[in-house]
């Protein structure tokens, strides 16, 4: 089967008034998110095809943290995973805790309390995020009233109108449907959704890539100021990694299904310690900066198929600088400094 | 501009769920547009029909003597030129008079009146049933596709999508026959002890049942392939990503879309329930407008297969009339265009 993961109680239990769980405030060290050796497979006719190998993350409240990496890194399947909203075929292992309680181990019931509720996702491309045949103030309300079932009609549309005002979109917008609106608005109104229900996490799948530069910068603003104002912990995952350098607190690099360097976003930009990372700061010239211009590097090849991961580092056919070491062994995260780690034989010593 | 001042100055500018005024008066003057085409095709037509109605409606049939036969030709306006019978066609139906049955001596509209209704309540009944019927496995079976749910009503479906209808009809007849539960001809019995309501619900059970069966595998089967190109979509991730329940998901969100193109199909075929079933009509002997057709067109009686064909090409009209009016209610991207 290769819908989405089936709720097996479905229609049976409680209806939306058992969706109200009471919501444990993050406690000072625990952290909002750890995830722990997360590991996600894709079954393909019998054969698993790993897309997540193994990745260790942890975030606090009020902390944005940014998710880079091309296409196919598992960036998406790590943002799915979170909420376990991937497809039935994907095989989940490790450990996602959420304000102390493993998402992956929770029932279906209280994971439907959890969803939005305390953690919620903008999700990519939002023209089709949105179902088109209902009005957007009813797709934002729906999830108010499913998380806070006394709610009135009434005061869910008064939040409504004020969530689409807070991200600048007028309230009388509510009415409208997706296609009425701008790429912008599409990608403000899923903001705004995200925020209905006030989650501590939220999760920006690629929020900005489809939108032009202008209304990016207005977008990643608004984020911004969301974390700063609400105190919430922020995901953001992007392929642009100078769009994370300027707006995360820390970055993490992706390559094949593993987080291969992760710091603070300006130095990962500035001095990347893995050739990964360093391609990919590389790939985007700095404004302002002549030599960054006249030589755009970009990386030749394609990440590595999940197929034919053999047991050295998966960037090593691709690396400019990879030694026999390279292929011989699987290199795991090594310090490079107090703030930062990579997973490259060239930095450091192993963490 | 997509920034936060967009909304000044815009306010009065409220999306409305109703089609324009103009949307409705272009549809309705292509309607009558297409009506007024099909009385024109409608008299040729049967002018070209092959038998020579005279010698069919004449009291003593092919035998009747030549004079007499004349005298007939004349009466039904048959020996006018086509200019002339054209005219007076067309100045009758305006006024509403579809002209006299060759071979039952009533007014044409009298004889489909009296049809009209037997027919809608057996084809549209069947079809109200088939129809919610149909969204509802075709859903199902979609949503979880490749369960056992699936592969029983889908290979069913195309099974009976495949039958002829009055195949179907016949196997019923000749099978239920022998137990007299229901009966098989007419729509109601004169000896009957039931009420009369019940009576014809009675008679209605087989008739009915022969057509829901065929058109509930119509529904079912592209209820279930809407439902599938539905499925995988992002809308849907964001609905489940909200915490709701897997059937509220398909119910909300799944559903509105999905049923888009079955809306359609409903309306179009709505337009053919006064058309009938002429080949259940004619197994099951119901006194509808499906028969009367059949029995017309063995004349030909023109002026009331004029008529009927009017009437049917009417109802298709007027039903996709409707459906266009009503499409820019249920989905407002249409709304847009």
């Amino acid at each position: 089967m290769n819908g989405e993961q089936r709720d097996p109680q479905a229609g049976t239990v409680d209806g939306p008034g058992a969706a109200r769980v009471p919501r444990p405030r993050t406690a000072g060290g625990t952290g909002l998110l750890q995830i722990r050796d997360l590991r996600v497979s894709y079954r393909d006719r019998g054969v698993p095809l790993p897309a997540v190998r193994g990745v260790d993350l942890t975030l606090a409240a009020g902390e944005t943290l940014g998710l880079a990496g091309e296409s196919g890194c598992g960036k998406s399947t790590l943002a799915g995973a979170l909420l376990r909203l991937l497809p039935g075929n994907a095989e989940v292992s490790g450990e996602i805790l959420l304000n102390g309680s493993d998402v992956l181990k929770m029932s279906w019931g209280r994971l439907r309390a959890v969803r939005w509720n305390e953690a919620s996702i903008v999700f990519q491309g939002a023209m089709h995020a949105l179902n088109p045949v209902r009005s957007i103030g009813r797709q934002i309300a729906e999830a108010i009233v499913l998380h806070a079932p006394k709610s009135s009609a009434a005061t869910a549309r008064k939040q409504v109108g004020e969530l689409l005002e807070q991200v600048g979109v007028p309230a009388w917008r509510a009415e409208s449907y997706p296609h009425e609106l701008s790429g912008g608005q599409k990608q403000r109104v899923m903001i705004a959704m995200a925020l209905a229900c006030s989650p501590q996490l939220i999760i920006a799948d690629e929020p900005t890539t489809a939108l032009d530069v202008m209304v990016q910068a207005q977008v990643l603003t608004l984020l911004k100021q969301l974390v700063q104002e609400r105190g919430v912990g922020l995901i953001l995952i992007s392929h642009d990694l100078s769009v994370l350098a300027s707006t995360c607190d820390r970055v993490a690099v992706m390559y094949a299904g593993r987080i291969v360097e992760q710091g603070p976003g300006h130095r990962l930009f500035a001095d990347a310690a893995h050739p990964y990372a360093q391609a990919l700061a590389a790939a985007f010239p700095v404004i302002g900066d002549m030599a960054s211009r006249r030589a755009p590097r970009g990386l030749p090849g394609d990440p590595p198929d999940p197929r034919e991961l053999g047991g050295g580092c998966a960037f090593a056919p691709r690396c400019p600088v990879a030694v026999a070491e390279c292929v011989e062994y699987d290199i795991r995260l090594r310090t490079v400094d107090t703030e930062r780690s990579a997973a490259c034989v060239h930095v450091g010593v192993p963490a | 501009m997509t920034g936060p001042s967009s909304g000044a100055g815009a306010v009065t500018r409220r999306p409305s769920r109703l089609p324009s005024p103009l949307f409705v008066l272009r549809k309705c003057g292509a309607a009558l547009l297409m009506l007024a085409f099909v009385v024109v095709v409608n008299f040729f037509l049967f002018r070209v029909l092959p038998g020579d109605p005279a010698k069919v409606f004449a009291p003593r049939g092919r035998n009747a003597d030549p004079e007499a036969l004349r005298e007939l030709r004349e009466r039904l306006g048959l020996n006018d030129h086509w200019t002339v019978a054209f005219g007076k066609y067309v100045k009758s139906v305006l006024s509403g008079d579809l002209g006299v049955s060759f071979s039952q001596h009533a007014k044409v509209t009298d004889v489909i009146m009296d049809r009209l209704w037997p027919t809608v309540l057996l084809s549209g009944t069947a079809l109200v049933i088939a129809a919610v019927l149909g969204v509802w496995l075709g859903a199902r079976a979609g949503w979880r596709r490749g369960s056992r749910f699936d592969k029983l009503s889908s290979n069913a479906a195309v099974t009976f999508y495949s039958m002829p209808e009055w195949l179907l009809g016949l196997v019923l007849l000749v099978f239920l026959n022998r137990y007299g539960i229901f009966p098989t001809r007419g729509m109601n019995d004169p000896r009957s002890t039931l009420p009369a309501w019940l009576d014809v619900l009675w008679h209605m059970v087989l008739p009915v049942t022969v057509l829901a069966v065929v058109y509930v595998a119509e529904y079912s089967l592209i209820m279930r392939s809407s439902i599938l190109d539905e499925r995988r979509a992002d809308y849907l991730t964001t609905a489940r990503a909200k915490g709701l329940r897997d059937d509220l998901v398909m119910r909300r969100h799944a559903m509105p879309n999905a049923l888009l193109p079955s809306m359609t199909l409903f309306f179009l075929s709505m337009g053919f329930v006064v058309a009938g079933a002429i080949t259940v009509e004619t197994v099951f002997s119901w006194p509808g407008l499906g028969r009367l057709t059949y029995d017309a067109l063995r004349g030909p009686d023109i002026p009331l297969l004029q008529g009927l064909f009017l009437v049917f090409s009417a109802g298709v009209i007027i039903m996709n009339l409707v459906a266009d009016l009503l499409m820019p209610v249920l989905d407002p991207r249409v709304r847009a265009a």
